[in-house]
């Protein structure tokens, strides 16, 4: 038989990281509620949602917000896929390749926002390259905010370009639990690299395509310095308005709304989440 | 062997060795483009940062360092604040490290070595909170902080980010405990030592190189969280923070050189634990 000191270890082991999960998650949602449903007399009002949906940008910031999201996504997983791909098949040097291509995966979205920045900015090395090439004479305003779709694209690019890595480990520490026998199997039957690809690697690597899928998702929600970086506010994003009505605007309040509206998405993919991890859960082997 | 394969796919597809040179070139070609497309920003930042003032405003640049200074990068380490905000980042990133690995690992321990009621609930609420937004709790908690005096401390910081790192440092730490083989801690247990003992000498030295890994990852995390180090702090800046928070009214050359400073660690911190990669990002992101 354990004895009890034995059986009450594990929770005391735990109770540290659960206090603080608790004092500095659990107890922050419910201020942050408290914050923006709350008026200066202790009841419950509306009034911050409504200074937050009327402000000028708040639309904006939703709706740049989720096309980001529409076309960073897609785009991080296609690249991220080729990369895996191309590591899995584990060419002499690939070691090195695989650690190029993660070195994004340390680096914040504040630095990549910047790095990009240098090469988007009006006196920047894209259009010094396209001026050497002959194609304009002055530099084009990639960041101007009478270019819209051209910051957009920055952005896209800026993040595409940081958070591929995080979506080619995952996929990579996908493929690795792939038995090898799977594609040996495919190749003796003659299969091309492309049929290959997309009728037995693909469907395997569903469990971590998903995975990798809402994870950016619900990231995305947070996309902001890499915003701020490129556009300043000329592309405003949820949590960016959080910020300025915070640091800014000095409106808590109103800051706390925006928390709120994010905490909700995040919560609503989260769930979308574990409905689709209890499908998959075996196939993934994950535990 | 390689040519019977040759013949029996048939006429149609061209013969194996100059099959296997396209292919080569094709994957290599692949991944040096894909390489390219990674290195160039980090290069052409590191240009910015390593040219002159002029450099940086001049036009049309070259994509060489034809006028490499380190004027830039003097002056970026030398304006107000910058200094200390690295000092501020580096003793966040410490106390954060040391606060996750002690309040995690003896959690991460408990998951992979313990059978008790609650634990699939618990490993849930981890799951759940590993992929919450905690960065923008900072709001609330500013308010909270304000009142306990640790508001625009590198304290307060620092707590955010333990609450930020705790559920991928205690399911990390899970991970690495379950690779520890149980049969020599219970040998060490049968020849006398007790549990905790038995941890200290047998288990702890095994597992040190992954929590090392563990304390790395967890430093990347703190030294790169702009929004909650942003909002909770006003003198006492992080490095993001000091860096973001003077976007607007700094000039180009200070924020390429900010840029690339902040950028310095993670090549480094990359290779280090370039063999955990997949363990730390891969399987524990998700």
């Amino acid at each position: 038989m354990r004895s009890k000191v034995e059986s009450a270890l594990p929770y005391g082991l735990l109770a540290p990281t659960l206090l603080v999960v608790v004092l500095l998650i659990v107890v922050p949602i419910f201020q942050a509620f408290l914050l923006a449903f709350q008026g200066s007399d202790g009841g419950f009002t509306l009034a911050q949602f409504q200074k937050m949906v009327h402000d000028t940008a708040f639309l904006d910031a939703l709706k740049f917000t989720f096309l980001l999201l529409i076309f960073i996504v897609p785009l991080q997983i296609i690249l991220a896929l080729a990369m895996a791909l191309l590591i899995h098949k584990r060419f002499r040097g690939h070691s090195i390749f695989l650690y190029i291509y993660a070195i994004p995966l340390a680096i914040s979205d504040l630095a990549a926002g910047i790095a990009w920045l240098s090469i988007f900015t009006e006196r920047g090395y894209l259009n010094s390259i396209l001026h050497s090439l002959g194609i304009i004479d002055k530099p084009f305003l990639f960041l101007s905010y009478q270019n819209l779709p051209a910051v957009f694209g920055t952005i896209v690019i800026a993040e595409s370009w940081r958070a591929t890595a995080i979506v080619m480990v995952i996929l990579l520490a996908g493929l690795e639990v792939i038995p090898r026998d799977y594609f040996e199997a495919a190749d003796v039957f003659g299969a091309t690299a492309l049929k290959r690809t997309l009728f037995v690697v693909l469907p395997l690597l569903r469990p971590s395509l998903q995975n990798a899928l809402i994870i950016r998702t619900i990231f995305a929600f947070q996309t902001f310095s890499v915003v701020l970086a490129l556009a300043g506010r000329v592309i405003p994003v949820l949590t960016g308005e959080a910020y300025y009505w915070y640091a800014a605007n000095r409106n808590p309040n109103v800051a706390a709304a925006y928390a709120v509206l994010v905490m909700v998405f995040t919560i609503f993919i989260t769930i979308m989440y574990f409905r689709l991890l209890k499908t998959t859960d075996a196939e993934a082997g994950y535990d | 062997m390689e040519s019977s394969l040759a013949i029996s796919r048939g006429a149609k597809r061209a013969p194996i060795a100059w099959r296997h040179v396209r292919d080569q070139v094709g994957l290599y070609g692949a991944a040096i483009l894909l390489a390219l497309w990674t290195l160039a920003p980090i290069y052409l930042i590191a240009l910015s940062a390593f040219s002159t003032k002029a450099g940086v405003s001049a036009w049309p640049k070259s994509l060489l360092p034809t006028n490499f200074s380190t004027d830039t990068m003097q002056f970026f380490i030398n304006s107000k604040g910058v200094l200390q905000s690295v000092g501020n980042s580096v003793v966040v990133a410490l106390l954060t490290i040391a606060a996750s690995l002690l309040l995690g690992a003896p959690g991460g321990y408990a998951l992979a070595r313990f059978r008790f009621k609650g634990k699939q609930t618990i490993q849930l609420s981890f799951l759940i909170s590993k992929m919450f937004p905690t960065a923008i709790l900072s709001v609330p908690l500013a308010v909270t902080f304000l009142q306990l005096g640790l508001y625009d401390t590198v304290w307060g910081v620092a707590l955010i980010h333990t609450a930020m790192a705790l559920p991928f440092v205690i399911l990390l730490t899970a991970g690495i405990f379950v690779g520890v083989p149980r049969d020599l801690e219970e040998a060490a247990q049968t020849l006398g030592c007790t549990r905790m003992q038995a941890f200290v000498r047998v288990v702890l030295p095994l597992a040190l190189p992954a929590l090392a890994a563990a304390a790395i990852f967890t430093f990347v995390i703190s030294w790169n969280e702009v929004f909650a180090a942003t909002i909770i702090t006003l003198q006492h800046r992080t490095l993001p923070a000091q860096v973001l928070s003077s976007l607007n009214d700094s000039p180009l050359y200070y924020r390429f050189a900010g840029g690339f400073f902040m950028i310095v660690p993670a090549l480094i911190f990359i290779f280090l634990i370039r063999k955990y990669l997949l363990n730390m990002w891969g399987s524990v992101v998700r």
